[in-house]
Parts: C-alpha cells; structure tokens; sequence
C-alpha cells in the first residue's frame, strides 16, 4: 500500500459483508490526485456499497481505507471534511433558491459568511445563473441543477469529490457541460472519483475500474483497457468484462 | 397492410408554470417499436401516463387501439401493458407471487398466458420464491416486462426501462424487446439514451415538451446537414477549445476519446486542418470522416430551439 502524499484514496483488502453475502471482496486500489477517476460495474457489483463506504457513510468490514489522508476508523470527521458528494438522487434542495442552497452547503462545509457570498457569486456567473439567483431549484431544468449541484459540491474546495452517476438523465448537450466542470476541477487539483452507466464518458477518465461479483476486475487507463481486452470503445470492454452468466440474480 | 395503433392530435400538458407537452401530434403504425428518446424533463413520462389513460390532458386528443384515452379509459386498461419508470413491482412479494398478482388483477391466470412470457420470465424463474426486493436491476426489468405481459396486451407502454441500468442488462433487454415485436405487439418506449434510438423502428426526439423531429433512425441520421469528422489527439480537453476557434467550424463535441466536428462549408481542407493542429503542438492526430449518429442529430436539433428553450423557462 501505497501511503504517500500523492494518493488521494488508498483502500487495501476492503471488504463488506451483510450476513454472509459478500458485497465487496477484497478491494484494492489507489486513486492519485487530480486523478478522474471512473468507478464502474454492472448492477449489483458492489459499487454503491463501496462508495458509501469511502464517503464514510458506512462501516467496513474489514480492510484498510485512508481519505485524503486520513484513517476512515479514527478520523471519520475529517474526512468528511475533506470530500464533496453528489448523486442523481440527492443533492439540491427544491425548495430553496439558487442562492439559499449556496449558502447553506457553504455554511455545512465550514466556510465564513464573507466567503461565502464571495464565491457564490463567482460560481453563479460561471454557471450564467446570475438572474437565476432567487429562483428556487425545482423550477431549474434538470441540467442546470446538476451543473449547479457539482458546483456546490466543491464549493468548499475538498481534495476528493465522489459523484454518483451525475449525468443520469441529462441532456447530451449539458451532459458534455457538465464533464467540462469536472476536467475544470481536476486541473484544480480535485481528485474525481465518478460512476456512470454511460460508457463514453468512461473515456473521459484518466483511469477506470470495472466491478464484477464484488470484486475489481479490472483497472487500467482507457486506452490499455481497450488495448488488452481488443475493443475499440470502453462498452465494448465493459460487455466483454461484465456480462453476468444466465440465471445469476 | 399496416394500420394505426395511436394516433395524437394537439395534446397539451402543464403542471402550474411548467408546460410538460407542447402541442405533440403523432401516429404509430400497428407492430412498430416506437421510440421517444429525449432527456429528464423532456415529456416523455407525461406522455405515456396520457397514453395510458394515468393523466388527462389540457387540450388535444390521444385514441389509442381506436379508445378515446379519456372517455374509454377502462377499456385501454385492459389492453395496454404498462412498465413505469422505477419498477412498478411490490418488493415485498416473491418474484412468483407478483406475477400471478398482475395476472389475476386483468382477470387472467398465469397459466393462461404463460407461453406469452415464457422467454422472459424463463430467466429468472428459478428465483420464483425470492423476493422482488432482493433481486438485481436486471431481474427486476425482467420480472416488470413479464407483469406487463401476462395479460396479453396488444400495445405496450415502457416508460424509460434501462434508466440506471448497466450497458449489458441494457442490450439484454432490447434483445427481448426485439423478440416480442415479431409477435405482432406495439412497443412504446421511452429513453434518455441516444444510442437505443438506432434499435427503433421510428423514433420521436422530444425536448422540453416539443418533438423536433420523428423519422426513422436512419433518415434523422442521413439528414445530418452538415460534413461531419472525427478528430483524435492527445489532450481531448484542450483540442476542445482550439477547435472551437478554427474557421468555419459548426459544431465540436466530445464523444469519448474523440471529438466529433463539423464544417459550414461543404469543401474542407483536411490538411489545413492537420497543419492547424501540428502547430498548436498536438500529437497522434487523426481525422476521418464519419457518418453522424443520433447523438449527433439530437444536439444538432437542440441548438436550434435554444431560443425556443429558454423562452420557456424564462431564464
């Protein structure tokens, strides 16, 4: 295990049981910073569990897991400190406007007053929702509250942000907008830890691991994984990788 | 000879300020597997809910199998197969137990029809005591389908079946859906995912309410109106950019690995291109012409109603 101040998240032989399924199977792996990093498996691989697990929502049980340095153990608080989430299901709150959400994540996340409006205001005009302000977030389409929720997920600048299939649902259009954040973020040194079922954006990561039975199958940069499985595109290797056998639940 | 299995004329819809259908009219032929692609928001799930009799709406008018979807609204009850968005299943009842449920409600057995199914419900029949709760995404699709199924419906509705679903349970279950179209039964789906519009007989691109355009696959994919190249380099983000300024370039679009980019002109100098790019010091460049997909077409259409777009939402 690689503990050196250059990795982000270190994780070596985790493991989650619920009684006596094994959800995740001895997981190992690093993930660098300013890395993107694409987290993928099919349905019922593991991958929820293993996230909620990094985020420190939930206990291992067994394996050692560190966070922006820190021990998921011991220093629980910290950690959540220092990381950012957002999901398709769970980010903004509807009744609220653009700004009220802004300030109430960044009162969350421990930043001043001041500093608060400082950055809301640069985040609002970045976005192009300045006239958008005071509306509240369920009369916003769909991809503007993405854009807007990864937003409020670094606003706080944590060193990791986990995205839980951020695009799902979303345009084409503002499904590119969306990633250009993400690329805008990790060149600010976020390290970017994102699932998705969309295979294309697979390739926009700097390396990928695929989830089968629990276990990581797979994890190579894009273009290796093309190489060693001889795909021409990551759903190609995905299908080669993940295809469950007949009859499994 | 074909003949019309839903027929739309002028429906409109809206919750408060929101207009979720704008005007939509359409036709499905009998046995068509009809797709309505489009994102969250788009229309679709209020459409289907009008299409099966769930909603009323404002204005306009939907027949489907030749029942008004107002005023017969029973009788399409019980000739339409409906598959809603999150699975329409009871998690706390056995994959068995929520079949002959659905089966016994349209006043059938599953005995009856089970030859309807059978190919699908085959999969996870030996997990029939388990309950639906427990089972993966993919089995749930599979349970769903066979509920929708098992009161032999001539029509069938599938409002966004592969949302969330990995890319192999997705292929998965197009392949089933291809199977029950030569059976004869109507397929409505509904997607956010541009790629399945190419396993569509027809298909109808909705944004914010509106349909923009209805064809075949392969039509909306040939009347791409523009000369369209892929562009491969080191440092897709960069390229992006430096794209984007180049003279006479319409559109630059990142698709994975490469970046889709397409010309006003007609005649493009690729090799002026090629220098373009040299100079701005990228490497491993590669360029080829390609035909456009339905991704492509999708976007090409919504900038065009961008005015349109925000209009609507007053923004």
């Amino acid at each position: 295990m690689n503990a050196g101040p250059e990795n982000m998240i270190v994780v070596k032989d985790l493991v989650k049981k619920f009684g006596s399924f094994v959800a995740n199977d001895h997981l190992s792996f690093d993930v660098r910073k300013g890395e993107i990093f694409g987290f993928l498996g099919a349905n019922g691989a593991g991958k929820t569990t293993a996230i909620k697990i990094l985020c420190g929502l939930w206990y291992p049980t067994a394996g050692e897991l560190k966070i922006a340095g820190y021990d998921i153990y011991t220093q629980r608080e910290e950690v959540k400190r220092n990381i950012g989430y957002m999901s398709q299901k769970f980010s903004l709150y509807d009744d609220l406007t653009v700004f009220e959400n802004i300030r109430f994540y960044g009162g969350i996340y421990g930043l001043r007053k001041k500093e608060i409006k400082e950055r809301a205001y640069d985040l609002m005009v970045r976005l192009g929702l300045e006239t958008a302000r005071d509306k509240l977030i369920r009369e916003l389409p769909l991809g503007w509250k993405q854009k807007l929720a990864f937003s409020v997920a670094v606003f706080h600048n944590p060193k990791i942000v986990f995205l839980d299939e951020p695009t799902g649902g979303v345009d084409p259009i503002t499904r590119r907008q969306f990633w250009n954040l993400i690329y805008e973020a990790a060149r600010n040194g976020i390290t970017v830890f994102v699932t998705t079922h969309y295979m294309d954006e697979a390739e926009y990561c700097d390396r990928v691991s695929i989830m089968v039975d629990g276990r990581i199958a797979a994890l190579e940069s894009p273009d290796n994984l093309k190489l060693k499985y001889e795909s021409a595109t990551m759903n190609e290797v995905f299908i080669k990788l993940a295809r469950v056998k007949v009859g499994k639940p | 000879m074909n003949q019309v299995a839903v027929s739309v004329a002028g429906l409109s819809k809206r919750y408060g300020e929101t207009i979720a259908l704008h005007d939509i009219s359409f036709e499905i032929d009998r046995g068509e597997l009809f797709g309505f692609i489009g994102p969250d928001g788009a229309g679709k799930t209020t459409l289907l809910r009008i299409l099966t009799s769930l909603i009323i709406p404002d204005s306009g008018k939907a027949v489907v199998e030749g029942y008004n979807v107002v005023k017969d609204y029973r009788k399409i009850r019980s000739i339409c197969g409906y598959m809603p968005g999150r699975f329409s299943l009871y998690y706390d009842l056995t994959v068995e137990e929520n079949l002959t449920f659905f089966a016994t409600i349209f006043g059938t057995t599953v005995r009856e029809n089970y030859d309807q199914i059978k190919e699908i419900y085959r999969l996870i029949e030996p997990f029939k005591s388990r309950k639906a709760g427990k089972l993966s995404g993919g089995m749930k699709q599979k349970l769903a389908l066979s509920c929708a199924l098992i009161h032999r419906p001539v029509i069938l509705f599938l409002d966004e079946p592969t949302t969330g679903v990995d890319a192999v349970s997705r292929l998965e279950f197009w392949d089933m859906l291809k199977r029950l179209k030569q059976n004869g039964i109507t397929i409505l789906v509904s997607t956010p995912y541009m790629d399945e519009a190419s396993l569509c007989d027809r298909v109808a691109l909705i944004q914010d309410g509106r349909i923009m355009r209805i064809s075949s696959p392969g039509e909306i994919v040939r009347d791409y109106p523009y000369p369209l190249f892929s562009v491969k380099a080191k440092d897709i983000y960069r390229l992006l950019g430096v794209l984007r300024d180049y003279e006479g370039v319409h559109s630059v679009h990142a698709f994975g690995q490469l970046v889709h980019l397409s010309f006003i002109e007609k005649y493009i100098n690729l090799d002026a291109l090629r220098d373009y790019l040299h100079q701005k010091e990228f490497h491993g460049i590669e360029i080829h012409p390609i035909p456009a997909a339905i991704e492509d077409c999708f976007m090409e259409l919504m900038q065009g109603y961008k005015d349109q777009i925000v209009a609507t939402n007053n923004i």
